[in-house]
């Protein structure tokens, strides 16, 4: 998920040549007090005019308790955004509320539930709260580590290795999966460090993180090749796929692979490094039959 | 409708600085600065008159200077201008 000031129409127009998953246009911390009503007005505009191809489009509002929080909410379900971004959520009830604001604008367009929800935590008692924020609706995609306040709130830093988060990271994890919904990390913003980039990229990702948050398309690449399955991991799959499939059609119940025994978790995560290799282009879906 | 000087948007590349100024006058005047003005002046001030009579916004001079913005970007900074200038929400969807 990449990360554009909703304040910069050049970035804007522009974000989705780089090839980013998701693209998140801010209204919130990118945008001065004094330009937030002509954010909104550009991140509404480019939604109804930019082609972005397959990317999908998340905007983070301001909070409710902030006098562009509705505002926020009304123009960009009305451009037809895909996710909404909850800022610094701390509560179930938060979301319920930013529920209720989309569902009015939505009901007055005939169109109720086609925005999603995106929840950050960025303190200790969003941390808390992980699994209560991310099944708070049926509309929550996802919840994603927002680091920066999270460490003020903490009275901490960040550090190279990132030891002040791992509770956090581990919670979020943890939470999103039992919701059964997406985890994404937070950015990592010293983009003359890519030898450190990867690293985290690498820890996050073998905590069980689904993405990265990213500030500027030279990352793109580092996360990607972390994310994206290897040859070898794809073969597997599909070999234990393939023999799941052929097990269905017998109607025969245990199945073994080269002599190791296949139970579901086996074929749920054979699955998804398929859905990684075609999300990361390495496959291409119909040559999949999923 | 009372209107003031209000302006919105910036120099820097891929964007638009929209200045409306209210007129004696009962029409809309438009003068525009723009890197690309010889290919895209005239559509560019296609944009701007027809974002303005959209909102109701007449008797205005716009000075625009554009450094490359889409013809999005120019309705969002003009609509922004506009809504700065009248004092009310005059932008709907």
């Amino acid at each position: 998920m990449m990360f554009v000031p909703g304040n910069n129409p050049g970035m804007m127009a522009d974000a989705h040549i780089y090839g980013p998953d998701s693209i998140m246009l801010d209204l919130e911390d990118s945008v001065t007090m004094t330009e937030k009503d002509t954010a909104r007005l550009l991140v509404y505009n480019a939604l109804k005019s930019v082609d972005y191809g397959d990317t999908e489009m998340v905007v983070r509002i301001n909070p409710l308790n902030t006098p562009y929080g509705k505002k926020d909410i009304e123009a960009v379900v009305k451009a037809g955004v895909h996710v909404i971004r909850m800022p610094k959520t701390e509560t179930a009830e938060e979301v319920i509320e930013v529920e209720r604001e989309i569902e009015k604008v939505e009901r007055e367009l005939g169109c109720v539930g086609r925005t999603k929800i995106m929840a950050a935590i960025e303190s200790a008692l969003g941390v808390v709260n992980a699994y209560a924020i991310a099944t708070a609706s049926p509309r929550m995609m996802g919840i994603a580590l927002g680091a920066e306040d999270y460490c003020a709130n903490l009275k901490t830093q960040r550090t190279p290795g990132g030891d002040e988060l791992r509770l956090a990271r581990e919670t979020i994890v943890v939470a999103a999966r039992a919701a059964g919904i997406d985890a994404l990390d937070t950015v990592y913003s010293n983009l003359d460090d890519m030898e450190t980039f990867r690293k985290e990229v690498e820890f996050i990702h073998t905590l069980g993180f689904d993405g990265k948050s990213i500030i500027n398309p030279r990352q793109i690449e580092v996360v990607n090749e972390v994310f994206a399955p290897t040859q070898k991991a794809i073969e597997k799959a599909r070999t234990i796929i393939a023999a799941i499939r052929e097990a269905e059609r017998k109607g025969s119940g245990v199945i073994a692979v080269n002599g190791k025994m296949v139970d579901r978790p086996v074929v749920i995560r054979a699955q998804r490094t398929i859905d990684l290799a075609i999300a990361s282009g390495i496959i291409k879906k119909e040559e999949e039959n999923v | 409708m009372e209107m003031k000087v209000a302006q919105a948007g910036t120099l820097e590349s891929g964007d638009i600085l929209v200045r409306i100024t209210p007129s004696q006058e009962s029409g809309l005047e438009i003068n525009l600065d723009s890197t690309v003005a010889y290919q895209f002046g005239a559509q560019i001030k296609k944009v701007i008159a027809d974002t303005l009579g959209e909102l109701g916004v007449t008797g205005v001079r716009v000075d625009a200077t554009d450094k490359g913005a889409l013809d999005c970007t120019v309705r969002a900074r003009v609509t922004a201008a506009a809504v700065r200038a009248t004092g009310c929400d005059v932008w709907k969807d």
